[in-house]
């Protein structure tokens, strides 16, 4: 079986505008700090991946969680920015990063 | 350099569970001495080789080049790149768009494709800098991109890798596969330069 359909569905599509969850768990977190709170645009679906925090406790990150990357405005990001007001910063988000 | 003489340096914490696991899976049957020594001389030796070969044909043949920008990972394999587990997204430079690559959280790379990260690759000034000041530090790499040329920031922090397709310079029309992907540095594959023409280069008769 694939992780596709063991994981969690997909709940945002491309285009849609989400919020990067703002908290500050322990643990193996593959959020950067820099990026939390900030609200971007689904750049594309990357599949489904085991729980990064789950298999850095050395369990099975099933159900694996549905990977966005997301696309930010620079000058969301860092207050200051300069540059292109085009200008963008993308990352990998895990679905349970974020927040409706 | 030469080490001092009888000087005792202990192994840290890591070093010391890397020794203890090897040695246990040598002892285990496992895997052989042979075959450690083999493949990390292999990952020491492997260099941009492979990347700059998709490039290079990603540039000669469009339909190929579609194929890298729908599944970089398949496209490797279609040139006969082995990639276990590479999940390979290529971004493509334009006059509208340049690409630059980072991993903020550790030094996540395409190692199958671009060999071993360089040093700076993996230190902290590159990976907080570029993500907030991508302009300067492409200009410290002797890379100036235009303000009205957008750029986009990659951090591969989780499970993607990336590689950058840069464009292919003018005055290579003609040029062969080979000829073009050694235009192709490690650098312009992360996106930290772009591919030139050598000053030096002389106009091959045909």
């Amino acid at each position: 079986m694939t992780l596709e359909k063991l994981g969690t569905v997909p709940l945002y599509s491309i285009g849609d505008r989400v919020r990067v969850r703002d908290a500050a768990p322990l643990g193996h977190i593959r959020t950067p700090f820099y990026i939390r709170g900030h609200a971007g645009v689904v750049e594309r679906i990357c599949g489904a991946f085991p729980n990064p925090e789950e298999l850095a406790q050395q369990r099975d990150g099933l159900p694996a969680q549905p990977l966005y990357r997301v696309r930010f405005r620079q000058q969301d990001v860092w207050p200051g920015y300069r540059g292109n007001p085009a200008d963008v910063i993308e990352l990998e988000i895990f679905q349970h990063w974020i927040e409706a | 350099m030469k080490q001092a003489a009888g000087r005792y340096e202990p192994y840290s914490y890591f070093q010391l569970m890397e020794v203890s696991l090897r040695e246990l899976l040598v002892e285990k049957g496992i895997v052989t001495e042979d075959a450690i020594a083999g493949a990390m001389a292999a990952m020491r030796e492997r260099g941009p080789e492979r990347g700059a070969a998709m490039v290079a044909r990603a540039w000669t043949d469009p339909a190929y080049k579609a194929r890298v920008l729908e599944n970089g990972s398949r496209a490797a394999e279609a040139l006969g790149f082995e990639v276990p587990g590479l999940k390979l997204i290529v971004v493509e430079n334009t006059p509208q768009t340049h690409n630059v690559i980072v991993c903020t959280l550790c030094s996540c790379y395409p190692r199958m494709l671009l060999g071993l990260p360089p040093e700076w690759y993996k230190s902290r000034p590159y990976r907080s800098r570029v993500v907030r000041e991508p302009r300067k530090v492409l200009a410290e790499f002797g890379t100036q991109i235009p303000t009205k040329v957008r750029i986009r920031v990659h951090d591969s922090n989780a499970d993607m890798r990336y590689m950058v397709l840069p464009m292919r310079p003018a005055g290579t029309e003609g040029w062969d596969e080979a000829r073009l992907a050694g235009l192709v540095t490690r650098d312009c594959l992360i996106g930290v330069a772009v591919p030139k023409i050598p000053k030096n280069a002389k106009p091959r008769k045909s």
